[in-house]
């Protein structure tokens, strides 16, 4: 499991416009790769394209290279959903499926695509997805419960176990925390230390520090100046992008004098 | 320089204390309002039950502000006016259905027989009939017409929420469904009756018949509903099931559907609700017979409607028996109505996304 990602070059598009621009950056493998920078510079749009999961909105594309394991994502016969299948996400707002109980929850990947599976393998599929997840001593003696019950903090780890379920090379998180309190935000966070070592793990996220706690490496994203495309500023060792970043801007962005 | 400071001027603070009307204010001033109303407007100017009813009112309306006003102030009278008026306009609209309601029952109640459930009217003559037939061809008729109705209009509204991104095409259908939202029933019995005609030759009347015709009038109703309640599934859950590895059609058939369907099927009955009552369509296609008929593809099939229209137009000899078995028939159908709308309810509530707590 788990598979490093070469990005070059890559350019992202809403139709006309130009969101993103000129992206190379090598996502490690086990290893947390953080994305940082002011609202509206692109990173979110650039976590999504590297699971093709930005197509959805109409007229959305990117051109460049993602490569993993050797395979091109933006190649022409590559099917959205197979990479997608490798390339778990979890979102900003916890999004367990409404219909579903906690365990159909976990189980959806399987369930939605009609992968059969015994009785006993789907009951220890979501034990392990839960444990995974921190979440199975929590809820094991309800999971016929619908997953809406769950509080935001667990509904999210709900999302992650779902994710999990799957057993993809990569997990994408898109502000993780952003919506948690810091009692579940420090779960996931600690969530996220455990899953590094089966998972190539990158995440977007506002808080600063939470890009120094948990990544190894950190990309620093923000606009060239109102109305031009975002652009990667910055990629280093997250140790050394905190401590003694190559470029003015990172520096003024994470100490706070940014603009 | 202009004094742009927003800063408090005064350090008064105004007083945060008002004058009250008691509690029984409201009540005192109907009470008021419907003595003047009846001895002033009703005896004093001989204006009977419509004088009594205006003058009432205009008390009510002018006396209870002004008190307010002289104790309470400008802004609570101008709410207390407001207030009489959605009180009244509230009357107003239950008038009606209030009346509807107590003129069906009272009228339909005598004629609720078992015989009245169980005989059709065939050669019965005077009293001894029943709506049998009636009620199984409303049964048959609108149950058709749902199956016709129902995956045309939610595969209808699929499309236009799921696939068709708001193309030419889509804006087309959407326009269309607007345009036949509103066409008349009869003109939907005439297209059924034309297009039956081409196959089985002038005159023809079948159940099966009914059933397009009011197809046509369900169609752009399912549409509309559905397509409101896919538009409320949340783009998250969609997102969720493609990061999944979900393809659109399984995301669309097992995430989609199943999270609204609470309000498509809410929707589908209340179109079945209102597609029941049709009557002019029906005449024109189903057509008139006094005999049971439960074969939708082969011969006339009357409807509760039909056979109320028909007991009043044409009641032969016995127009006292006839008129009472209308009103009885009429009683079921809004029985039938109703509980198609509590079922709406019931499904609604049964079918909607649980957060267990």
């Amino acid at each position: 499991m788990a598979k490093s990602i070469d990005v070059s070059d890559l350019d992202i598009y809403y139709g006309d416009f130009l969101a993103v621009q000129g992206v190379t950056m090598s996502i490690k493998a086990r290893a947390v790769t953080a994305l940082i920078g002011p609202s509206g510079c692109g990173k979110s749009t650039f976590l999504r394209s590297l699971n093709r999961m930005h197509e959805v909105i109409p007229g959305a594309r990117a051109e460049g290279k993602v490569m993993v394991d050797g395979q091109d994502l933006y190649d022409a016969d590559v099917d959205p959903v197979a990479v997608r299948r490798e390339i778990g996400m979890v979102f900003q707002r916890p999004n367990p499926f409404p219909t579903m109980s906690i365990y159909e929850n976990v189980l959806a990947g399987k369930r939605l695509n009609a992968t059969r599976l015994k009785k006993s393998d789907a009951d220890d599929l979501v034990e392990k997805s839960l444990r995974g997840a921190n979440l199975w001593s929590e809820v094991k003696d309800r999971l016929g419960k619908p997953g809406m019950g769950l509080s935001g903090g667990q509904q999210q780890r709900l999302c992650i176990a779902r994710a999990i379920a799957v057993e993809p090379q990569v997990l994408l998180m898109d502000e993780p925390c952003s919506a948690l309190d810091p009692i579940s935000t420090a779960a996931i966070e600690d969530l996220i230390h455990e899953l590094k070592s089966d998972y190539t793990i990158v995440i977007v996220t506002h808080n600063m520090q939470q890009a120094a706690r948990v990544s190894d490496d950190t990309g620093f994203f923000n606009l060239k100046a109102t109305g031009e495309p975002g652009h990667l500023v910055e990629f280093n060792p997250t140790k050394k992008m905190f401590t003694n970043p190559d470029n003015e801007a990172t520096e003024s962005y994470i100490s706070g004098r940014f603009g | 320089m202009t004094n742009l400071s927003t800063a408090p001027t005064s350090s008064d603070m105004a007083p945060l204390q008002s004058g009250h009307l008691p509690r029984f204010a409201p009540l005192a001033v109907g009470v008021l309002a419907v003595a003047v109303g009846v001895l002033v407007g009703g005896m004093a100017l001989g204006g009977g039950v419509a004088g009594a009813l205006v003058l009432g009112w205009l008390t009510m309306i002018v006396v209870l502000p002004l008190w307010s006003r002289v104790v309470e102030g400008g802004r609570k009278a101008k709410d207390r006016l407001v207030t009489v008026g959605v009180w009244s306009t509230f009357g107003l609209a239950m008038i009606p259905l209030v009346s509807l309601t107590w003129t069906v029952v009272s009228k339909g109640y005598g004629a609720l027989t078992p015989t009245f459930f169980q005989n059709s009217m065939q050669g019965v003559l005077g009293s001894g009939g029943g709506i049998y037939h009636a009620l199984m061809g409303t049964l048959i008729v609108t149950a058709v017409a749902t199956l016709i109705s129902v995956p045309i209009g939610v595969l209808t509204a699929v499309y236009l929420v799921e696939y068709g991104n708001k193309n030419l095409f889509s804006r087309v259908i959407t326009f269309l469904v607007d345009v036949m939202t509103g066409i008349p029933s009869i003109v939907a019995g005439l297209f059924a009756y034309a297009l039956f005609q081409i196959f089985f030759g002038p005159g023809v009347k079948m159940g099966f018949a009914g059933s397009v015709a009011l197809s046509v009038l369900m169609i752009p109703t399912v549409v509309r509903s559905s397509e409101e309640m896919l538009k409320l599934v949340p783009t998250d859950l969609r997102e969720a099931a493609y990061a999944l590895g979900v393809p659109k059609w399984r995301t669309v058939v097992k995430v989609v559907l199943p999270t609204a369907v609470a309000g498509i099927v809410t929707g589908v009955t209340l179109a079945i609700a209102r597609v029941a009552g049709e009557t002019a369509p029906l005449l024109l296609t189903a057509g008139l017979t006094t005999s049971l008929n439960f074969n939708p593809f082969e011969g006339r099939m009357t409807t509760l409607p039909v056979f109320i229209y028909s007991s009043i137009q044409a009641p032969g000899l016995y127009v006292d028996e006839m008129t009472s078995m209308a009103w009885g028939a009429a009683l079921v159908l809004v029985v039938i109505v109703m509980l198609l709308n509590i079922l709406a309810r019931v499904v609604g509530s049964v079918f909607a996304p649980k957060s267990g707590r």
